[in-house]
């Protein structure tokens, strides 16, 4: 540029202008990415009077650890199976094999995880930090449902605001109003929503089946807490995906829709040949962000459940927060956080691996 | 492969008028070409006739039936787009074959279509090559390809060669001119380039602000055009015009003069009475240094010489103001400021009212 003048030129200035941006980044960003990773080694804990000191790989151990154990029914001197009151077969406790059981080293302090029959044998699967491990399920059974559900209704959403309607600016902004309102305030709105006594869904549904349906707490029952989770934290990120999705449709050239409708192809066969490959870019972004968002799911948790009942709606986000702060424990937390990283890091590339431009 | 009718074609959005009133037919095999300005409605009429554009009043038929009402595909066009409009992320053969797959065309059948076209079009070697691997031409010839496959009644072209550099559109315009011939297809083509037009075209449509200004083959428009906007639009380099005064009137012929033009008797068919203004229309090709016995004769200085080799085109200043195109079938080397007298044949000249521009 000829008329560049001498600040806008000089290296140092830019510098100095990237500096703030740049220093709250690497102070809230990277620094806290490797002090998580240094602290997962030692046993730092929030305020202790105790040095820090290295642990090795302990801390991965203990959240990690699983086990498995098949036991053989108890049976009486004459080698009959000793059954219950209700005829099912005892077996021994399991504290015996793992509660220092010198026989069972590698089993030594984990807890019952989950168990099924095989025959006569009952076989358990063991974990050292069984809380753990649910939130682990929890998270991955929250991103197998919100990513593709989430994912299609977004991309439904997009293609019925892309018509030219009048007044679709409307539509727009109601789909999108959700995702400016707080995750927190939508929590908490939706807790008198999901209301065991008076919430408007049991109120709506016992309306349209004429009192038919009983009223059920969806956020107090473990069977339902979960999934009324899962259906609220779709409704609030959809409108965000569908922008995204929107945006995507109208990088698509019309002359090939009217092509397309020249050629005649069907709604269907428009989509199929001309919306969707059309769409790919879109398509992988999207994957990759609502998996990566909805790894991260706590603040939902945190105001409605706090990772109840009996553990139903823990997370691998709320886990960590809850060790970290709740237990002080922040060699454990930042642990749980190097996990999900590693967790999210390799899915992010499997994903963009099996999308891939294939030649 | 048919009759098209365009019978009172209306178009408008909301107030505004687009198509005011069109009525055009189009005979069997015939190559038609509209053509006009930016703006003057030629490629909201080829959609209206495509069906990618409602009709708002009139009728448009094809073989004798009206077609107002259907889909684009039920009224058997095809069409090519400015911008190709091919699929990027099929191939070149997906790309041609695309109408037989969206109708479920049996395998066979599709293979041997796609085949033909490409060797219509010279593109066997492209089949299985990506639109982005792809020159402009060679996605043009994609975009014509996905019409022959359909075997339509009616291909149509909304200015395929304008995204083209010149050595290219000249090339792609041959080919399409071939194209009709092998094919005998009826064609409507749209263009704002007049070389296309007369190169192409059996029939010109020329067109302004959605009306028809003259319909007739290409040298009845060079020859005989209606008024001065089609005088001005066909022709290249356009027109020359100069107002002159009637001051004389005999049965079709009219003497004529200005301040740089001796007076001189044109024969018109326009009417005109002794003191009118008129716009006397001389095309630049026509114009002669050397003086002929009865011809009319214009005096002006060179203000600007073009060679082209086989062309010399004249800017000339006019004792009047105004300029003066000239172009001489030949070489010639004139000074610059040069005074010189061009004379002109009267029964190649035109005369037109002023108000019909």
């Amino acid at each position: 540029m000829a008329t560049s003048s001498k600040l806008t030129s000089s290296n140092r200035a830019g510098w100095l202008f990237a500096l703030p941006g740049f220093g709250l980044m690497v102070v809230f960003i990277i620094l806290p990415f490797f002090f998580a990773i240094a602290l997962s080694f030692t046993n730092q804990r929030l305020i202790s009077p105790n040095p820090t000191e290295f642990v090795g790989m302990a801390n991965y151990k203990s959240l990690l650890g699983v086990g498995m154990i098949t036991l053989e029914p108890e049976r009486d001197a004459s080698g009959d199976i000793i059954r219950d009151d209700s005829g099912a077969p005892t077996y021994p406790k399991l504290r015996n094999f793992t509660r220092k059981n010198p026989d069972y080293p590698k089993l030594d302090g984990m807890r019952e995880w989950t168990s099924w029959q095989s025959g006569e044998n009952r076989t358990y699967v063991l974990a050292r930090d069984v809380v753990f491990m649910r939130a682990v399920l929890n998270t991955l059974i929250f991103v197998l449902v919100v990513a593709p559900v989430q994912g299609g209704l977004a991309l439904g959403l997009a293609l019925l605001i892309n018509q030219r309607l009048r007044g679709i600016n409307v539509y727009r902004a109601i789909y999108f109003m959700p995702v400016v309102v707080s995750i927190v305030v939508v929590s908490l709105l939706w807790r008198f929503i999901y209301d065991g006594n008076n919430g408007l869904l049991n109120n709506i549904l016992s309306s349209l089946t004429f009192g038919a349906f009983s009223p059920i707490d969806w956020l107090g029952n473990p069977d339902t807490a979960l999934g009324s989770i899962i259906g609220m934290s779709i409704w609030q990120a959809v409108g965000f995906h569908m922008v995204i999705w929107l945006s995507g449709l109208q990088t698509i050239s019309p002359t090939l829709y009217e092509a397309a409708e020249i050629e005649g192809s069907s709604k269907w066969q428009t989509f199929r040949y001309v919306t969707w490959p059309g769409l790919r870019n879109t398509a992988v972004l999207v994957l990759i962000v609502i998996t990566m968002q909805a790894f991260a799911l706590f603040s939902q948790i945190d105001v409605m459940t706090s990772g109840g009942p009996l553990d139903s709606t823990q997370t691998i986000v709320f886990q960590a927060v809850e060790r970290g702060y709740g237990k002080q424990d922040i060699s454990g937390g930042s642990t749980i956080s190097v996990i999900l990283f590693v967790i999210v890091l390799s899915i992010s590339l499997i994903q963009r691996w099996l999308t891939r431009e294939r030649r | 492969m048919a009759d098209i009718s365009l019978k009172k074609l209306k178009k408008s959005y909301g107030p505004v008028d687009v198509i005011k009133g069109v009525d055009i037919e189009i005979n069997h095999g015939e190559f038609v070409v509209f053509v006009g300005p930016s703006g003057c409605g030629k490629s909201t009429l080829l959609r209206m006739i495509a069906g990618l554009e409602d009709i708002s009043e009139g009728e448009l038929s094809v073989d004798g039936q009206v077609v107002n009402e259907l889909q684009p595909k039920e009224r058997g066009v095809a069409m090519v787009f400015q911008s190709y409009a091919i699929f990027p992320h099929m191939t070149v053969r997906e790309n041609v074959a695309f109408g037989l797959t969206i109708s479920k065309t049996p395998k066979a059948e599709k293979e041997a279509k796609v085949a033909e076209a490409a060797r219509i079009l010279q593109m066997e070697h492209l089949l299985d090559r990506r639109p982005s691997q792809l020159s402009g031409g060679q996605r043009q010839r994609v975009a014509i390809g996905r019409a022959i496959v359909r075997d339509p009644k009616v291909f149509l072209f909304d200015e395929p060669l304008s995204n083209l550099d010149a050595a290219l559109r000249m090339d792609m315009r041959m080919e399409i001119g071939k194209l009709h011939k092998d094919l005998g297809a009826t064609m409507i083509y749209v263009t704002h380039d007049q070389v296309e037009a007369m190169t192409l075209a059996d029939k010109i449509v020329v067109l302004r602000d959605g009306e028809v200004q003259q319909i007739g083959a290409p040298m009845e428009l060079y020859h005989k055009p209606a008024n001065l906007f089609v005088a001005k639009f066909i022709g290249s380099p356009s027109m020359n015009f100069l107002e002159v005064e009637v001051t004389a009137a005999e049965k079709g012929h009219y003497v004529v003069s200005n301040a740089a033009l001796a007076p001189i008797s044109i024969p018109s068919e326009i009417k005109a009475k002794v003191g009118d203004k008129l716009v006397l229309g001389l095309r630049p090709q026509y114009l002669e240094p050397e003086a002929k016995e009865g011809y009319g004769v214009l005096k002006g200085k060179i203000n600007l010489t073009e060679r082209l080799g086989s062309e010399t085109v004249m800017n000339l200043a006019m004792g009047d103001g105004t300029t003066l195109i000239a172009a001489l079938p030949k070489d010639a080397i004139f000074d610059r400021g040069t005074s010189i007298e061009l004379s002109f044949d009267p029964v190649k000249a035109h005369l037109f009212h002023p108000e019909t521009e």
